[in-house]
């Protein structure tokens, strides 16, 4: 028994944790461009403070933020009607239902964000419909544009949102809708008072799913958005590939990952308690 | 038709149309005469025998598919062992680290973890000169992540799994171990194959985490994918996605037919 | 005839968190005897019988198993066999598969297993049910398999947890006499756990029972029903009138089929007046419910012996109670 916890745990301290060390230490040294590896360990705040008072870097950290939540909220406002829908549905179809929403986060992640940039494009698809049919006299170009990075984020991660969604619809009790309505309850007003608050673990692990990710997403700015839409995954992979400022881009990751490290345990605690229930 | 019927078709119409036409549209002009993605101009497979005489395109994907094969195994041994740990053993040292560790990276985005392992092969390598950034590397990045989902799934699993089988078992004589590979193991294979195969289709696919700790030599496939569509729309791209699709969908209908035996 | 006990209790006790399942047990099971232990939910006989199975591990005491102190070995090393409440069939192998599985693990030759898989398999009457699969059995052959499973590796001690409680009504008679006429047949020592003292009674040849972890009474069932020892098993056995006496410093334990109802003043050593309040006709017998002078009520029930009763006992009707001097039994707590 006492493998069988090793195995894992040795594993993921190697290779998990022993290299957040290492970022939390190379965050705190300076650039050496000449040195292999591009380091000059040290104790220094440089790359913190410049985190934080540069405006570009502000900017990145504030879109990064906006746009993953705007995005999440999105997603959550497309993914809970679907998660309703295949919870009502009929016993029989909706393992179909539900495969027909995991088929995507099976295909490739990065050929769907591709799909987008095709659609999305000035002659795209996209547009053409809009031109066509009148709806939009000039529509401009959606790809490069932030609106992209918000399609490109609700759609990739919407099985994310789904997912989770409906386990926590599917187990609701019926009965207690029917006792509600039995108590002179509307159905709207049924759905908020009973419904909703009890989907609330969906709703928390769908959102939180979505978002933690989506804050350090880098293809689909990189691929959908444009030069001037900033985020903070980008930035990270710019520092490091691009400037090959390696202890700038660990201060990225460190700050990062501080960023949602509130987030990340709340997940953790409701993953914890779900496995309590059980 | 009834009201909530309706309004059940419509949200689920609306939504699966958002989710499968692009995809439509990226398998659709796989077939397109022209280079463009905005005009069709008749129907042509040129662009199939393009991938397939794509040598840079062909020999990424097969490191893809070795790489996936050897994550996808390995991790489903630890990623078992980690279930069966989580759901089994109540008390041990450092079981909320543990827990932590294991589904971290889930949640973990992808370019904190990159930047993390290639410090840890850069560091190892100054040190040890070992290891070589290539093969190894993003086999060892890829299992990392996968052993959560393996995990998580065995975990569910167990948590399910009617204990009195195993007490039975004891009963006739059987040893912790023996219990294990002759009651438990066969029982839950159907949920570490998923598990497997989610292991497999994830690794395929990763770019981030790849691109980081792949170093000069090695290109995957999502890495060739990117650097080719990074400078625009390509109807071979289409061509590949179409493959991609139609082997996530067997797999997936498989890994469904898996699950669906144990009851 | 070796007469040491099979199973020796010793100051066993359990606890899970802050919950004392079983609090100081001592008990002894003869050799070749079907013995219950009886008690209602949470009374701690289950885990009393998981820790002569060996799935738990008592905090204090010790357990001997024919002499051996087993208290610390691990279950697939114990000579004692358990039927489980669900009966636990593996539903990746057949029947005869599973029925063999304990003797493989013994390394017998497959010739052998095979030989004897037939023989259990015959014995408990599923003789051609061998390549069957546990789902497209009944509820009452699964139990069969069950059986045939622990039985076949010749264990000293059969346990078995519930054995009628999954059954519907009509299996369980027929399943009760196949216990105890199997049990008979092969001289096994059989412990078995049940809440329902119905089936406590009509199988066992002693039983024990319980209450908060600790064991209120061992005896015959027919000890336990007429000689109590407290008004805790004289109430949880049966039907049971519970009488201050002595001024309040012990009670009489009277059950209901030991008054009788008469019309006018009887003699019999005790006679008491009252009025029916209500009748419970049960078919074979009815259950009287009757308001003494004093205001306190007592069950009295009598057997319907004829078809068309001469003296019928409506509600309300006054009447008359008796029982004789040594009917009811003295109670010290």
């Amino acid at each position: 028994m006492r493998l069988v916890i090793a195995l894992p745990y040795v594993w993921l301290a190697t290779f998990f944790l022993l290299p957040f060390a290492l970022v939390l230490a190379i965050a705190f040294g300076t650039n050496n461009p000449d040195a292999v590896p591009p380091i000059d360990l040290g104790v220094s705040l440089k790359n913190f403070t410049l985190l934080f008072t540069d405006d570009l870097y502000l900017a990145a950290w504030l879109g990064s933020l906006r746009i993953a939540a705007t995005s999440t909220f999105v997603t959550l406002l497309l993914g809970y009607p679907m998660a309703y829908a295949i919870a009502r549905a009929r016993p029989s179809v909706r393992p179909l239902l539900l495969m027909a929403v995991i088929l995507p986060f099976w295909t490739s992640f990065l050929i769907r964000v591709y799909a987008w940039m095709g659609l999305l494009a000035s002659n795209g698809i996209l547009n053409q419909f809009l031109r066509g049919t009148g709806l939009v006299a000039d529509p401009g170009t959606i790809l490069g544009t932030e609106w992209a990075i918000h399609l490109g984020i609700v759609y990739a991660y919407l099985p994310f949102m789904v997912l989770p969604l409906y386990a926590s619809l599917e187990k609701l009790d019926t009965s207690l809708l029917e006792a509600a309505a039995d108590l002179g309850a509307s159905p709207i007003v049924a759905f908020l008072t009973v419904t909703l608050p009890q989907s609330l673990p969906g709703i928390v692990a769908g959102c939180l799913l979505v978002l933690i990710p989506a804050v350090g997403e880098f293809v689909i700015p990189d691929l959908l958005g444009g030069t001037n839409t900033l985020m903070i995954g980008k930035v990270l992979w710019d520092e490091f590939f691009l400037n090959s400022d390696w202890p700038l881009a660990s201060a990225v990751a460190i700050c990062l990952l501080i960023l949602l490290v509130g987030p990340i345990a709340l997940f953790q605690r409701q993953q914890a308690k779900n496995l309590e229930r059980q | 038709m009834t009201g909530r019927a309706r309004f059940t078709y419509t949200v689920l119409a609306f939504g699966y149309a958002f989710l499968y036409l692009p995809i439509a549209l990226v398998i659709l002009y796989s077939f397109n005469e022209s280079r463009l993605v905005t005009v069709w101009a008749g129907f042509s497979t040129k662009w199939w025998s393009a991938l397939f005489a794509n040598e840079a395109m062909l020999s990424a994907a097969w490191l893809s598919l070795r790489i996936a094969l050897v994550s996808a195994t390995v991790a489903a041994v630890i990623g078992l062992a980690a279930g069966y740990a989580l759901a089994r053993v109540p008390r041990f040292f450092g079981r909320t680290l543990f827990g932590s560790l294991v589904i971290a990276p889930m949640v973990m985005p992808e370019v904190v973890m990159g930047i993390s392992m290639l410090l840890l092969f850069v560091g190892a390598d100054q040190i040890v000169g070992w290891p070589n950034r290539g093969f190894l590397t993003i086999a060892i990045a890829h299992i990392t992540f996968s052993i959560a989902f393996v995990a998580v799934v065995v975990q569910a699993r167990l948590a399910d799994f009617d204990r009195s089988l195993e007490e039975a078992a004891m009963d006739l004589g059987a040893t912790p171990w023996t219990t294990f590979r002759t009651i438990t193991l066969p029982l839950i294979a159907p949920a570490v194959g998923s598990g497997w195969l989610l292991a497999f289709t994830l690794s395929l696919d990763d770019l981030i985490l790849t691109q980081f700790v792949a170093g000069a030599q090695s290109e995957t496939l999502p890495m060739r994918v990117y650097s080719s569509v990074r400078l625009g729309v390509d109807p071979q791209i289409n061509a590949l996605a179409t493959i991609i699709v139609v082997i996530a969908a067997c797999a997936l209908i498989f890994s469904a037919w898996l699950t669906r035996r144990k009851a | 005839m070796n007469a040491e006990p099979i199973v020796s209790i010793a100051g066993v006790a359990k606890r899970f968190g802050t919950i004392t399942a079983v609090d100081g047990v001592d008990l002894d099971i003869r050799r070749g005897e079907l013995f219950a232990l009886l008690g209602g939910s949470g009374c701690g006989k289950t885990t009393l019988l998981r820790m002569i199975a060996g799935f738990e591990r008592p905090d204090t005491g010790r357990i001997l198993i024919d002499g051996q102190d087993m208290t610390g070995v691990p279950p697939h090393r114990r000579p004692v066999n358990m039927m489980f409440q669900s009966y636990a069939l593996f539903p990746h192998m057949d029947v005869a598969t599973n029925v063999g599985y304990g003797l493989r693990r013994e390394g017998l030759p497959p010739a052998e297993i095979a030989t004897r898989v037939a023989e259990a398999l015959d014995q408990v009457r599923l003789a051609d049910h061998g390549k069957r699969w546990p789902a497209q059995l009944s509820g009452g052959q699964r139990q069969r398999v069950a059986l045939a499973r622990a039985l076949i590796k010749r264990p000293k001690l059969l346990l078995l947890d519930e054995p009628l409680a999954a059954l519907d009504r009509k299996l369980r008679e027929g399943t009760r006499f196949e216990l105890v006429r199997l049990q008979e047949q092969l001289g096994l020592t059989f412990v078995m756990v049940t809440h329902d003292q119905e089936e406590a009674m009509s199988m066992a040849g002693r039983l024990a029972v319980m209450n908060e972890g600790r064991i209120v009474q061992v005896g015959t069932p027919h000890e336990v029903y007429e000689h109590p020892r407290s008004r805790f098993v004289a109430d949880f056995i049966g039907i049971a009138n519970i009488l201050p006496v002595e001024g309040g410093r012990a009670w009489l334990a009277l059950r209901p089929e030991k008054i009788a109802l008469f019309a006018a003043r009887p003699n019999t050593d005790h006679a008491e007046q009252g009025r029916i309040v209500d009748v419970a006709y049960e078919g074979d017998r009815s259950l009287y419910r009757v308001g003494l002078l004093d205001g306190s009520m007592l069950l009295v029930s009598t057997a319907n012996v004829a078809r068309e009763p001469r003296e019928p006992w409506p509600r309300g009707q006054d009447v008359w109670l008796g029982w004789a001097g040594d009917a009811g039994q003295r109670l010290e707590e």
